[in-house]
């Protein structure tokens, strides 16, 4: 079961890292969504269904829609 | 960034083991009390719930408020300042969008179900996982749902715009009205058990279904503030034309 954990912890960091390092906008919100939902795993392992499930509505669900529909109106290269 | 990382991992390093029963959260008899007291208390299974919306109702009132504030800021902000900028370069291309027959037959179908799923996470979440905060969310993407599929008029038929504060704001009333129903019928603000002077049942059964009242409002302000914030958000302020 820990490895399952490590694992998945293992990808917490990496979309992480990838999320806050890619230029385009667009991949890092998908990427930010992906996160959430790996964050929405390992919330359900440790057996806290509750925020699992608001990390997945919210987090991975409607975060997301909010940040591609905010890239939309905006820029969706960064400047930085 | 590498530096805040390594004080951040000291730091862990006098964290309790995950699931260690002699932590200081643990051990306490508050938490004690929670965990064996709950059900007998309050007659819910989901002690999640039970402390969140009953014993820390206060705390979650406000949680909710501060939703309604920042929902009520994102509007504002971009009601101001999102008017300008590159808009008419959109608005030609988003009149000729035709409902694309997959998409309208998928949407079709699944936002009922949606819908459903919401209302059932509401209704149930003093039983199993769930409560005001998830299915309002949920609610609200099923309206985000058909903004996203059709435009943003279709979704604003069902919950116009300029009605769609008032509706966050019923659920913080509603809410507040629970607290205050307490306070006039003898009790404390939000002290849920003399309200069974008004409900059916016995005490706990009355918290119970205080409980159930309460994240109802919840689910009211959540989905109206998550609508508005989509809207605001795809129509750079306007809330007529989204994406």
């Amino acid at each position: 079961m820990w490895i399952f954990d490590l694992i998945i912890l293992v990808f917490v960091v990496i979309t992480a890292f990838i999320s806050l390092q890619v230029k385009d906008l667009l991949s890092a919100a998908m990427i930010f969504g992906v996160y959430s939902f790996l964050m929405c795993l390992l919330w359900s392992g440790m057996g806290a269904v509750d925020v699992a499930f608001t990390e997945a509505a919210v987090g991975a669900g409607v975060s997301a829609v909010f940040l591609i529909s905010t890239i939309f109106r905006t820029s969706r290269r960064s400047s930085d | 960034m590498i530096i805040t990382g390594l004080l951040l991992l000291q730091a862990e390093k006098d964290f309790p083991d995950w699931g260690d029963t002699s932590s200081p959260a643990n051990s306490y008899r508050l938490s004690q009390h929670y965990i064996t007291q709950t059900l007998h208390e309050t007659t819910v299974p989901n002690m999640v719930t039970a402390v969140l919306a009953d014993y820390r109702g206060y705390d979650t009132m406000f949680e909710t408020v501060v939703i309604f504030t920042a929902g009520i800021a994102i509007i504002g902000i971009l009601s101001v300042i999102g008017t300008g900028g590159n808009r008419e370069q959109f608005e030609p291309k988003l009149s000729e969008k035709k409902p694309d027959l997959i998409i309208d037959t998928t949407c079709r179908l699944i936002i009922p179900i949606i819908q459903v799923f919401a209302l059932y996470v509401v209704a149930h979440g003093h039983h199993s996982p769930g409560g005001g905060f998830q299915g309002g969310v949920i609610f609200g993407a099923s309206f985000i749902l058909l903004a996203l599929a059709r435009n943003l008029q279709t979704a604003q038929a069902w919950v116009p715009e300029n009605r769609i504060l008032n509706l966050a704001g019923i659920g913080i009333f509603i809410y507040a009205g629970f607290g205050v129903a307490a306070l006039f019928l003898g009790g404390n603000f939000l002290d849920y058990g003399v309200l069974t002077k008004i409900l059916p049942g016995g005490v706990e059964d009355a918290r119970s279904h205080s409980m159930l009242g309460v994240e109802i409002g919840v689910a009211f302000t959540v989905t109206a503030i998550m609508f508005s914030i989509y809207s605001s958000l795809a129509s750079n302020g306007t809330m007529k034309e989204g994406i």
